[in-house]
């Protein structure tokens, strides 16, 4: 499984084999300019955000957003990060970031290793309803969290979790097994039996062939399930504003008293730097692993 | 010897749990500069008590992000110790059963005494104190660039409601944006305030929006509020959809626009940005209401929290409705103090105006909460009164459409 | 392999959370749509009273008509956009990653930066219109967002520009796994590039386009935080979605049953749609 994904990135649908010479023809330039101006296209909101980031507020007001700031200037960014208004401490994003990290990991790999089990447990075990199960467990993935909000209050307050890190760790390993479970399954589906039906005759066990077998070589689909995970969860407001108190609201809930204030100048600058910043962790993931996730998602994870 | 040594150990050993630091959770949404100086002068006042503020702003205009958060904490079984709450939001949580009593303190502070009683409606509940005012705003003001004025030729301020047509027309010719609006819901709601009272007066106000009494929203007078708002729309500019109330006072505040009906609120925008009152702005009523005064006001609901708590809550109360806070926090917020026996030397001219007709209105009756903030009636025809506005404001049905769709949610 | 005792065990945790959050809480929103709920859960029954009401609301009809729009457009969009896309980026580009990453890091950012950051774009005052007429080009109008019937495609816009990327590298992962024997006895046999896509790659792509379709039917009815951000429901009410609605009436306008009602018809809807493709699931995991 694994050096067949590191041939992957070589093939492409039109050569095969050796790579021939490529002419670098009208079609090449064409393709060439078509993918810039999507490109251009893709990266503008980003474009606007980081550089009106950087210039000074009357910049803003006069000028024109596409422009380079005539007046670089790192103020709003070290505001965002420090010194910004979030209620009546002027502590910037700053403090809130701890409160995300310590949401969202454990969250990340609670679910993602549940994931990978109930994926082993419904792809090589054979039990009446599980089908129905796995059918159970996808639809979950469709359920707006607005209706659940209620309910969930409820149950968090009967547990004790009310107003805690560990109940929103609770709360989005409860909403992230749909998707990892989906993931796994359909990554052990796709998983060559005769590789687990040797390692059962050498007489590994249930934890013998996930631990020896299995999940070693889940290396592609931990990568989308863990990626996933992190973006939906660090991205996620709704729960961080109600399940919160004022220890541990994470960083989206920041943002927004950062960037949603209602009387003031808006200091779009700031907003804009502090936009950025909450979002540097999960566009790190992704530039990072970007390789990586597509070479997962080829690995049988949504092929269906 | 011996004993006295146990004596003093054991004493020693029942003192130290008394030393627990008492602490309030507040939950607000005033995040930003001016507003958050303004609470902070709160938070200084229970430090010096011995208080802790534990601070939980969630932010999102008029509290819609905030309201969702306290309904998930109260559901929990974890509710904030105090929230920021207006108008009738505070009576339904008080019908919850969810809201501590106060009257020991209020009693103790004569607050039934100082507090207008239009106001205490919405501070009682069955003869309870149930929450701590902070300010009193109003609604019905006018804020126009003195500089723009008098380029475009307007010389005196409009007294009626035509007046201030034909006054926003002569600003239009001269090159500015005669009204700067921003296109929300609320905001729309807010200049309806205005209108309704400019249009039918006190008695026509309460009958229909706040009694709901069919005929009165039936009537042609409705039909000539709706006319009004129309003239209003002509007169904003092309990009009004969706524009933050803040950014709308920037355009009168740099001259690009003439005036700006909003709360009083906006005054801290004009001081903020260094203007000066009578000056380089002015404050008046919204032609037509002069006399009358449609307020709506922030207020703390106190949540029924632990004996541990309970202490400390009482102090936050207290805090809030001592006269040299609500004074400090009034001046820097643009609203008046929410009882009438606060020294207005510290307030700007419009400040004062506001608490001279905030005196005269509760005397004489004219004294009413408003629509667009909660204050006339519950969330679900307030909400339903903005579906109409709105969708009117922004053309999508026209006048008499509207009267109905206004008599339609009333029988709701 | 017949499962024992402990694979049981160890999945029923799972089973449990999700009997209980999720269907346990769809039946209790269920049952509160029949009762007279206002800012919480009341237990006071009120009949179908809330579904007569829920379905007389324009508000709703506007809701759903805008869903049917939205829905539309931005799985259509997005789904021949992230394909076009896929197949741009197969072609031995150079520099094939940072094109991807490119397309690709929309998704990292929460839907209210996207909202946000899309917002000033769109707006007229500041943002592209201004900008483009100030580089000379007078005419130029494009104030969509401020218009009742054109900001819903705004909403498209935003929403296609955040998940496109995702949608192009489950085609490029799918494109790469493609039966390459097929297309070099099409290429001996002289067939055109275009053709070898469209007659032989595209259709293996099958399961790609219904995964695809789930992810984006999925971020369809999350899309409330966009739709907050970008327009908040306006102009006017011309921007509402169902997942508006269900949150307004719910939490903002303490009509909790009418919400709850709101939640069900919604869930009805996505059940229908997703259907199929839970069926087909379980049909090849019984057979696989």
């Amino acid at each position: 499984m694994a050096d067949a994904s590191a041939a992957v990135d070589d093939k492409s649908m039109t050569f095969r084999g050796r790579r021939p010479a490529v002419s670098f023809g009208v079609g090449r330039l064409a393709l060439y300019a078509l993918l810039v101006v999507l490109a251009f296209v893709f990266l503008m909101p980003v474009y606007v955000m980081v550089v009106n980031s950087l210039k000074p507020l009357d910049e803003i007001r006069s000028g024109n957003l596409m422009a380079l700031p005539q007046d670089w200037t790192v103020a709003p960014w070290l505001t965002a990060w420090s010194t910004a208004q979030i209620g009546v401490q002027p502590t910037g994003l700053r403090p809130y970031f701890i409160n995300s990290f310590l949401m969202v990991v454990p969250a990340v790999a609670i679910s993602t290793l549940t994931g990978a089990l109930n994926g082993y447990i419904l792809t090589q075990f054979r039990f009446r309803g599980a089908h129905l199960l796995f059918a159970a467990m996808l639809f979950s993935v469709f359920l707006p969290f607005q209706i659940v909000l209620i309910p969930m209050a409820k149950t968090l307050g009967l547990l004790g979790l009310a107003g805690t890190v560990k109940g929103l760790v609770f709360v989005h390993v409860v909403y992230g097994i749909g998707f990892s479970t989906l993931f796994f399954r359909n990554y052990y589906a796709a998983f060559p039996a005769e590789l687990i039906r040797s390692a059962r005759m050498d007489g590994a066990g249930f934890f013998g062939v996930l631990g020896r077998i299995l999940l070693p070589n889940s290396a592609p689909i931990i990568v989308v399930s863990v990626i996933w995970q992190f973006t939906n969860i660090w991205n996620d407001f709704l729960f961080g504003a109600s399940f919160s108190d004022f220890s541990s609201y994470p960083l989206t809930v920041a943002l927004n008293n950062l960037v949603n204030s209602s009387t003031g100048v808006k200091e779009y600058n700031v907003h804009f730097a502090g936009a950025f910043i909450a979002a540097l962790p999960t566009l790190a993931v992704y530039l990072l692993s970007g390789k990586y996730f597509v070479r997962g998602l080829m690995a049988g994870s949504v092929k269906g | 010897m011996k004993k006295h040594l146990i004596g003093a150990i054991v004493s020693a050993a029942f003192a130290l749990p008394a030393v627990a630091q008492q602490s309030v959770e507040v939950l607000h949404w005033w995040t930003s500069g001016g507003e958050a100086a303004a609470l902070n002068v709160l938070k200084g006042n229970l430090e010096k008590q011995g208080v802790k503020w534990n601070d939980m702003p969630v932010a999102g205009g008029g509290g819609e992000a905030a309201m969702t958060a306290v309904r998930a904490r109260v559901t929990s079984g974890n509710p904030p110790t105090a929230v920021q709450m207006l108008g009738f939001d505070i009576i339904d949580w008080a019908k919850q059963g969810v809201l501590a009593d106060l009257n020991a303190l209020a009693a103790k502070e004569g607050w039934d005494k100082v507090v207008p009683t239009a106001l205490q409606k919405f501070s009682k509940f069955n003869g309870k104190w149930i929450a701590a005012p902070v300010n009193i705003h109003s609604t019905n003001w006018v804020w126009a660039n003195k500089e723009v004025l008098a380029k475009a030729g307007v010389t005196s301020e409009p007294k009626s409601f035509d007046e201030f047509i034909a006054a926003a027309e002569k600003v239009q010719k001269a090159g500015f944006i005669a009204i700067a609006h921003g296109g929300q819901p609320w905001q729309e709601a807010t200049v309806f305030d205005g209108v309704v009272l400019a249009t039918g007066g006190v008695d026509y106000y309460k009958k229909a929006f706040i009694d709901l009494d069919p005929k009165a929203l039936a009537s042609p007078t409705t039909e000539k509020v709706f006319q009004r708002m129309g003239q209003i729309r002509k007169l904003v500019d092309k990009d009004f959809s969706g524009r933050d109330w803040n950014v709308a006072s920037g355009m009168v505040i740099s001259g690009k626009a003439g005036f700006q009906i909003m709360g009083d609120w906006a005054k801290g925008e004009f001081l903020n940005a260094k203007k000066v009152p009578g000056k380089d702005f002015a404050c008046f009523r919204f032609p037509g209401t002069q006399g009358m005064v449609a307020f709506n006001s922030d207020q703390f609901a106190m949540f029924k929290v632990g004996a541990d708590k309970a202490a400390a809550q009482v102090k936050l109360a207290s805090a809030i409705m001592e006269p040299g806070f609500q004074s400090a926090f009034n001046v820097v917020k643009g609203s008046v103090p929410a009882r009438t026996d606060v020294p207005d030397t510290a307030f700007d001219d419009c400040g004062k105006k506001g608490m001279k007709d905030l005196a005269e209105a509760n005397s004489k009756g004219t004294l009413v909460g408003s629509i667009a903030h909660g204050h006339a009636v519950p969330a679900s025809l307030k909400s339903a009164f903005y579906d109409v506005i709105t969708r009117h404001f922004n053309g999508q049905i026209d006048d008499k459409k509207a009267v109905a769709e206004m008599v339609a949610v009333a029988k709701n | 392999m017949r499962a024992g005792f402990l694979p049981k065990l160890l999945i029923s945790p799972s089973a449990f959370l999700v009997l209980v959050c999720v269907y346990g809480y769809i039946m209790f929103t269920f049952y509160l749509s029949f009762t007279t709920s206002t800012m919480m859960p009341g237990y006071e029954l009120a009949g179908t009273a809330n579904y007569e009401r829920l379905l007389g609301l324009e508000n709703w009809r506007q809701s759903v008509a805008n869903l049917g729009t939205f829905a539309l457009l931005y799985i259509a969009i997005a789904g021949l956009l992230g394909l076009a896309l896929a197949i741009l980026i197969d072609q031995k580009i150079r520099a094939e990653s940072v094109f991807r990453s490119i397309f690709l890091y929309p998704m990292a950012l929460s839907l209210i930066v996207t909202g946000t950051a899309w917002k000033w774009l769109l707006d007229p005052g500041v943002g592209l219109e201004h900008t483009l007429r100030s580089l000379g080009w007078e005419s130029f109008a494009f104030g969509w967002v401020k218009s009742s019937e054109m900001a819903i495609y705004c909403v498209v816009i935003a929403a296609v520009w955040q998940t496109t990327g995702f949608v192009m590298a489950m085609f490029l992962a799918g494109l790469r796994g493609v039966d390459t024997d097929q297309v070099n006895a099409a290429r001996v046999d002289g067939a055109k590039t275009w053709q070898i896509y469209l007659r032989i790659i595209i259709p293996q792509l099958g399961p790609v386009f219904v995964s695809a379709f789930v992810i984006l039917a999925h971020m369809a009815i999350k899309s409330y935080d966009l739709v907050v951000a970008l327009t908040n429901g306006g102009p006017g009410r011309s921007t509402w979605l169902p997942s508006v609605f269900m949150y307004q009436y719910t939490f903002t306008r303490n009509e909790m049953a009418v919400g709850a009602a709101s939640s069900v018809l919604m869930l009805l809807a996505i059940g229908l749609i997703v259907l199929p493709y839970l069926l087909s699931e379980m049909r090849k995991a019984r057979h696989g």
